[in-house]
């Protein structure tokens, strides 16, 4: 007994010192954004910021345009979401409870492309876009992510553990089956659809290699393209700028993260998909 | 699917003859019910077919055409040239740095990030018993950042002079290298980056796994004398190992299109030493070489499908 207290003791010691070494990146970044360029670039660096400024914030906001790039990414974010909430669980349904001819095969070809990588498709997906005119919009930001096949399966899943009988009784009722749908089978899906919801609000927000190659002026701009052309471009070293960047970027999706992080964390360990 | 099974007997069980009237309803039901799933799939059908399953295809016909960026306006003068890209991919000197560097960035990147993510779970699940979804918590949240924005912050805390980590270092009279400015360890920086960020989602699915080691074995280990160490050994590893399995795959697809870090971070430079096989493509891309950057692309897919593959055949050998 005395042994085992003694090395719980440790290992508390142990795994504070790592959660803080964790979380001191998002530390480093928040004291950082509200520092002078100047001191940032002061050896041995400050902790606490010796004259606290919004400067940086300021200038994000109004020189750099950062308001108008946060709308885009929030646009987009919303729409696909959406999207995927309603198209997924649609096809989720249909593939859970239903009956009709070429299922299997949908299924199947629909889980075959679960793994498939943005790199793979993104050069005709860019010819295709190009073509009709899209390069360049929020359409053709979204339209590409507005479904995705995570979604069908993370749906069906959860809509074949509900009871079957609630069909039947839809349809004794003399409900259709678009009505069956909308009105018994989705409102029983809230863990699910919050849960897929959350994933994809996530990725949509955080995804960055194909807003960068189809966003080309800073009218269509998402926030972690402008931040990454930023970090490159003539601010490449205007530190108090770029951790205030960083700091628009995560803060809000860390803020949804807290509020709902059971949530998340269930997500992750029943799908086992980030 | 489960349903229409289900409900067969019993529909079979009132009829009684052939032209049963209750029969015909049920055809027409099923007829019904067929239609209804089709709309119910077709938004997402249509949409699935033409942003994925056709750039699926035309990817893989592209990567055996000469494609350039003019070619947009003239689709009629893209010429078919077979596998001159891919001959062309593995004769590329800098793509096989590019191929180097992704095995070096998933090879010692994987094993780091899972190494934490268990020694992480396991302290979580029976190590202490105050304060777990506090340190849950902690240790999650890098995973739900985006990495531009995290690598925005690395590089700064990777500076040379005023940078975090070599400060931290210098407490212990450690002199750190100028990470991001070194061609020997800008490598490691990403990777320390990547290992930090990910190591929350194989830890959560740890968690999990070790819910299904039943706490019995472990009592009557100890009985006879087994350590912890022999007991996490014997008992805990050899029941997480299909769970091992998977975390190391999914972490492994995704080193395996590592693209933001050196993007933001290091531009694939000193030296082309973080040049990634994505980032590599992406520049064929950016350079209008469509046709190659496709059969690049490829070449990365056929990467991830061939690690996909083995691990549904070890864990069908396991279970």
């Amino acid at each position: 007994m005395n042994t085992s207290t003694r090395s719980k003791w440790w290992l508390y010691a142990i795994l504070t010192i790592a959660v803080l070494a964790v979380a001191a990146p998002f530390v480093w970044m928040l004291l950082g954004s509200l520092k002078t360029t100047a001191e940032l670039r002061q050896t041995p660096p400050t902790w606490w910021p010796e004259d606290p400024t919004l400067d940086n914030y300021a200038e994000l906001f109004s020189k750099a345009n950062f308001g108008a790039y946060f709308m885009n990414s929030t646009i987009v974010a919303v729409v696909v979401t959406a999207g995927n909430l309603l198209f997924c669980s649609m096809l989720g349904y249909a593939l859970a409870m239903l009956e009709f001819p070429g299922k299997r095969a949908l299924f199947a070809l629909v889980m075959g492309t679960l793994l498939i990588p943005g790199v793979v498709t993104f050069v005709p997906l860019f010819v295709l876009v190009a073509n009709v005119g899209l390069v360049d919009t929020l359409p053709g930001l979204i339209l590409p992510f507005l479904v995705a096949p995570f979604g069908v399966f993370l749906m069906r899943q959860y809509i074949k553990g509900l009871p079957p009988d609630l069909l039947d009784a839809g349809r004794v009722d003399g409900a259709g089956e678009l009505r069956i749908f909308a009105r018994i089978i989705l409102p029983l899906c809230g863990p699910a659809l919050a849960t897929l919801g959350i994933l994809t609000f996530l990725a949509s927000w955080n995804n960055f290699l194909w807003p960068l190659v189809v966003a080309q002026t800073e009218d269509t701009y998402t926030l972690p393209v402008a931040l990454a052309l930023f970090s490159k471009g003539q601010n490449a070293t205007n530190y108090g700028l770029l951790l205030a960047g960083a700091t628009v970027v995560v803060m809000p999706i860390l803020l949804v993260f807290l509020a709902f992080q059971r949530r998340f964390i269930e997500g992750i360990a029943t799908t086992g998909i980030k | 699917m489960s349903t229409a099974i289900e409900r067969a007997p019993s529909s079979q069980r009132a009829t009684g003859t052939e032209g049963d009237p209750s029969r015909k309803r049920r055809r027409s039901t099923g007829l019904r019910e067929g239609r209804a799933a089709w709309v119910l799939a077709l938004p997402f059908c249509l949409l699935f077919l033409v942003f994925t399953l056709w750039p699926v295809a035309q990817s893989l016909f592209m990567s055996f055409t000469d494609t350039r960026a003019k070619d947009l306006r003239t689709p009629f003068s893209v010429e078919v040239i077979g596998v001159e890209n891919y001959t062309r991919a593995f004769s590329d000197e800098t793509f096989l740095r590019a191929i180097r560097n992704t095995a070096y960035f998933v090879l010692v990147g994987v094993p780091l990030t899972i190494l934490l993510a268990l020694a992480a779970a396991v302290a979580l699940d029976r190590g202490i018993t105050k304060f777990r979804s506090v340190f849950r918590l902690g240790f999650y949240t890098p995973v739900i950042t985006s990495i531009v924005a995290v690598a925005v912050v690395w590089q700064y805390l990777l500076r040379d002079e005023f940078g975090l980590i070599n400060t931290v270092l210098g407490w212990f009279g450690i002199d750190g290298p100028n990470w991001l400015g070194d061609a020997n360890w800008s490598m490691p920086g990403l990777i320390m980056m990547a290992a930090w960020r990910n190591f929350g989602t194989g830890m959560i699915i740890f968690l999990a796994g070790l819910q299904g080691v039943p706490w019995a074995l472990h009592e009557a280990a100890s009985i006879d004398g087994a350590n912890t160490w022999q007991r996490f050994l014997h008992i805990t590893l050899p029941l997480l190992r299909p769970v091992i399995l998977f975390v190391s795959v999914t972490t492994m697809i995704g080193y395996l299109q590592f693209f933001e870090e050196p993007f933001v971070m290091t531009n694939g430079g000193p030296l082309d030493s973080t040049l990634s096989m994505s980032l590599y493509t992406y520049r064929q891309f950016g350079f209008g070489n469509y046709g190659y950057a496709a059969a690049l692309s490829y070449i990365i897919f056929v990467a991830v499908a061939v690690i996909t593959a083995l691990q549904f055949r070890a864990l069908r050998e396991n279970t």
